[in-house]
């Protein structure tokens, strides 16, 4: 499995991202730049979490305008698997990869902490290693984290089982609307998320939580 | 050259946790009487435009495409 990360400026996740992918695929993934125009033939797409051109205008705005948003975006209708993580999940919803909007935290503080997130459909493609309704960790560290999406895009996401993650057992960290953690696309290649599983995936981080996801979007036996 | 100015706002609807900080610290200076404060944005952009129909069509393109989310945005065009 080839796997390929997005790099932008302000970014400061993209090691973790590569460290992670690398462990967990045995195979270091190639790196894109915004201005690349072309993404090599890979099976997955990561974009990192950090503050992408210092989170000016949006969180995400400026990055999902950049040249490389519409080389992902291309690879995401061809079915190319892709996951957008914090700042990514941000520019996901910005370039229109994902619906809804990222908003400031209702505690207005930036959180950095560990919360809980429950799975809340182990069908997808990123969460087939897990089992439905499953609890597990994931550190999060955020200040624009409070999903919101009108009443019908909502109703949708719950009806078609977009919601895969929700933050459980009330460590909402952000006020996201039905604690929405991370979302899918309708075609379910798209996974947008704020917590952090790449920050979870070995002994030395504290637990192995986060692994199930990229285990499950690399088809890699558990 | 057409000088405009671009507001932004957040919909009706859309919870805005930095206006209601603004809301509370207004009330804790003793300002009396403040209802609800919604925070927005303002930009002011110069255009080597002279035609006043095209300045405007082109400040609603950049709107939708970059100025504001439309998601969770309203805008509004106003040319001097």
């Amino acid at each position: 499995m080839k796997a390929a990360v997005v790099l932008l400026p302000g970014l400061n996740r993209d090691r973790d991202m590569i460290a992670a992918l690398t462990k967990i695929s045995g195979t270091p993934p190639v790196t894109v730049w915004q201005t690349d125009t072309e993404i090599p033939d890979v099976d997955l797409i990561a974009i990192p979490g950090g503050f992408s051109f210092g989170d000016y205008l949006r969180c995400g705005a400026i990055a999902a305008r950049m040249p490389v948003m519409r080389a992902v975006a291309e690879k995401a209708a061809a079915g190319v698997t892709v996951i957008g993580v914090c700042n990514g999940f941000q520019i996901l919803v910005e370039a229109g990869l994902l619906p809804g909007a990222l908003m400031r935290n209702t505690s207005l503080k930036f959180v950095c902490r560990q919360v809980k997130l429950e799975i809340t459909n182990a069908n997808t493609m990123f969460t087939r290693r897990y089992q439905p309704g499953q609890i597990i960790r994931s550190p999060v560290a955020h200040h624009d984290g409070n999903y919101f999406a009108d009443a019908d895009t909502l109703a949708r996401l719950e009806g078609e089982g977009q919601v895969v993650f929700r933050y459980a057992e009330g460590t909402n960290p952000n006020g996201s609307i039905n604690d929405i953690a991370g979302i899918v696309n309708s075609q379910g290649n798209v996974l947008g998320l704020m917590p952090h599983p790449e920050n979870l995936i070995e002994a030395a981080h504290g637990g192995t939580d986060g692994r199930g996801l990229f285990e499950s979007a690399l088809g890699i036996a558990a | 050259m057409i000088k405009a100015r671009i507001t932004v706002t957040l919909k009706n609807g859309v919870l805005d946790p930095q206006g209601k900080a603004i809301e509370h610290a207004l009330s804790g200076l003793g300002f009396g009487g403040v209802g609800a404060v919604r925070q927005g944005k303002v930009f002011d952009v110069e255009l080597a435009e002279s035609d006043k129909a095209k300045a405007e069509a082109d400040l609603k393109a950049m709107c939708d495409k970059l100025l504001a989310n439309t998601v969770i945005e309203n805008y509004a065009v106003e040319i001097a």
